[in-house]
């Protein structure tokens, strides 16, 4: 459909404006580093208890990371006025929020599946038994992460504290988001499929994914449109 | 219904609300028997439980306002659903120090990631971040309109964290403050207690939210006053 | 038929009213020139117009429509202070991007196209970063008549430009004034626009204090509606 290509168009254009000059992949990925090698100062990182842990960890270095990435997501668009350029267009503003929300799940996947392995090296975590499984959870918990954030990039987007806003706004609203993700990425971090009880989380992501991209494509266009 | 009027129905409210609590106060501190597990403590059950009932429900409220006000657009439910919001914040801070108070005395610690206590937290951040997107935008509309929009969104938030903190301690069970009382069905004399504060204290909560409007209003005036002024 | 219509225009930031009571409208092969002194509201006219802001009351249509329906926004070309193109992106790719979002058929060659008839086909592919003021404005006006719009709205298009950018864009607007389509333009170079104009309004605090055809004392002497209405 029209709607599913203009949010391709507009996904590909941030994509390939991001890997232009790669200025927020490099920092996120480098803040993910510099956490996750902060974190082996605060926890032991041979210690059976980090394995216990280890789903947490990895998330609380996503989350954090991931912030300067959803930051730019419409801040990109305030050079040159670019932001009124294209909401004259005839592309529906939740068309021009999907596809923002789409690049900085890419992008914010990206910064995941590079941190992963070296995660697994720095904790003698395997993560490769249940790969499957762990990139299902990845992509579910990235994309509320990435529908909170592209939809309060936008809401934020005219505020001089915006870097400091985003922050502030976006992490309580995810815990939800983030409680199911570290569950079920230390079950399967320990080897073990998702079974039982932990099927609760998945279901939980999922309603958190339908749940709050519905409101926010029904929302961007009041926010968008002054 | 004219301002002088209105001024007075607020006064006679607030002055009404305060005496109830005052009432309150004095029957909870003094008239009432000491519960029998507990000791004196539990007394502070009664601004505990009623704080939850109103912080819910001036956020459901705000919430409320803030959908009506994107389809209305009338500043008003703007002004409602900030005031609500801050009381609701309010309640929800003295829902929390009050939990924390009774954990200290009867558990000997000041946390416990409890699900309420926890449910509080996240709640009290995610609204003390829409008062700050509130006081970081300085127009008017603007601001009216994106914070109802963040409105909408931390509601259906805190709903969901709600179960989603049930089932996580379900499966990482910790100490939970529970007010239950020394067995057997709760004293009568309590009950009535009970209902009556949440009362006073709905009426007190009703009463700040009508003022908090009541200077939203004013501020606005002053606002397009300013403004005119720099016009001219 | 009316191509643009505004009727009975009000917006306000809070309660001042940067807006009040415009009404006017244009058909096909008008340019209208829209003057007046920076914060007498014709940037905030202008935003209305093309649909990204909404009015406080009143209303525009474009062929018709509301601006915000996407059938009118297919029709409409805009310019407004930023020039609206990436600048991390190429020429081509800018055009290629914008024609992809305007839905056009084949994106690459209109592109292509343009670039020649603004003499930037030989950077097509350097980055806007890299270009000049008049280089920018240039692939702007491009971007904006890309999709061959209706109607065209721009907010001070001559602003620091040379002589040749100048002609260009002159060049470029007459023949779309040629071919039938509607101009709307704010400006403070008098000279340059008035050569274009058919028709001619002015802002004053907001409100419109003249709206009709170009008269010869007009291109004659510049400054006559601003001294006119007590503006100079």
């Amino acid at each position: 459909m029209r709607f599913l290509r203009r949010s391709l168009t507009v996904a590909a254009k941030d994509l390939r404006s991001e890997l232009r000059s790669k200025e927020a992949l490099n920092a996120s990925l480098a803040f993910a580093l510099v956490i996750l090698l902060l974190f082996s100062f605060a926890f032991d990182p041979t210690a059976e208890t980090t394995r216990e842990i280890s789903g947490g960890l990895l998330w609380l270095v996503f989350a954090f990371a991931g912030t300067l990435i959803l930051n730019r997501s419409f801040a990109r668009e305030l050079a040159n006025d670019c932001l009124d350029a294209l909401i004259a267009s005839p592309v529906p503003p939740s068309a021009l929020f999907l596809g923002k929300a789409l690049a900085n799940l890419v992008l914010l996947l990206a910064v995941e599946l590079v941190s992963l392995p070296v995660f697994g090296v720095f904790y003698n975590v395997r993560w490769t038994p249940y790969f499957g499984p762990l990139l299902g959870v990845l992509v579910l918990a990235t994309w509320g992460l990435a529908v909170i954030g592209t939809m309060f990039s936008a809401l934020t987007v005219n505020l001089r504290l915006r870097e400091l806003m985003l922050p502030v706004l976006v992490y309580p609203m995810i815990i939800p988001a983030l409680m199911a993700a570290m569950q079920l990425t230390t079950v399967l971090l320990a080897g073990e499929p998702v079974s039982g009880d932990n099927w609760l989380w998945v279901r939980l992501l999922v309603a958190f994914d339908v749940v709050f991209t519905a409101l926010a494509l029904a929302l961007v266009e009041t926010v968008l449109l002054g | 219904m004219g301002d002088a009027m209105r001024r007075t129905i607020l006064y006679a409210m607030t002055a009404l609300g305060a005496l109830w609590l005052a009432r309150n106060l004095y029957v909870i501190l003094l008239a009432l028997p000491d519960e029998v597990a507990q000791g004196a403590i539990y007394r502070i059950f009664f601004f505990h439980l009623p704080a939850w009932f109103t912080c819910f429900a001036a956020f459901f409220a705000a919430g409320l306002a803030s959908l009506l006000y994107l389809i209305r657009k009338s500043p008003g439910y703007d002004a409602f659903a900030a005031a609500a919001v801050e009381v609701g914040v309010a309640f929800t801070a003295i829902g929390l120090v009050t939990g924390m108070v009774w954990a200290r005395i009867i558990w000997g610690i000041w946390w416990t990631w409890d699900p309420r206590l926890t449910w509080a937290f996240i709640t009290l951040l995610v609204y003390v971040g829409y008062l700050m997107l509130r006081r970081a935008i300085d127009e008017a509309a603007e601001r009216a309109k994106n914070s109802a929009v963040l409105c909408i969104f931390a509601f259906t938030s805190v709903v969901i964290t709600y179960k989603a903190i049930d089932w996580w301690r379900t499966q990482h069970p910790g100490a939970v403050l529970s007010f239950r009382t020394g067995g057997g069905t709760i004293d009568p004399a309590m009950e009535s207690m009970l209902f009556q504060n949440w009362f006073a204290l709905l009426l007190m909560a009703a009463a700040l939210v009508l003022i908090r409007m009541r200077q939203e209003r004013m501020a606005r005036e002053i606002d397009g006053l300013r403004r005119r002024a720099h016009a001219l | 038929m009316a191509t643009l219509a505004a009727d009975d225009l009000w917006k306000y930031y809070g309660d001042f009213p940067a807006l009040r009571e415009v009404s006017f409208s244009v058909s096909g092969g008008v340019c209208l020139a829209l003057l007046g002194r920076n914060g007498a509201g014709k940037t905030t006219l202008l935003r209305l117009l093309a649909g990204l802001a909404r009015p406080a009351r009143g209303s525009v249509t474009i062929l018709g429509r509301s601006p915000r329906e996407a059938a009118a926004r297919a029709r409409l070309g805009v310019l407004g202070h930023g020039i609206a193109v990436y600048d991390e992106l190429s020429a081509l790719e800018n055009l290629t991007l914008f024609g992809r979002l305007y839905g056009l058929a084949q994106p690459g060659r209109a592109a292509l196209e343009w670039l020649e008839r603004i003499g930037l086909a030989h950077v097509r592919d350097s980055l806007v970063r890299e270009f000049s003021r008049g280089m920018r404005q240039r692939l702007a006006l491009a971007r904006a008549l890309l999709h061959s719009p209706d109607v065209l709205i721009l907010d001070e298009p001559f602003t620091a430009l040379d002589d040749r950018a100048v002609g260009l864009i002159q060049d470029l607007l007459g023949q779309a004034l040629a071919a039938g389509r509607t101009i709307v333009m704010s400006t403070h170079q008098l000279r340059e626009a008035l050569e274009l104009a058919t028709h001619v309004a002015l802002l004053v605090r907001g409100r419109l204090a003249h709206f009709g055809e170009r008269t010869a004392e007009m291109v004659a002497d510049p400054g006559w509606l601003y001294r006119r209405y007590g503006e100079a």
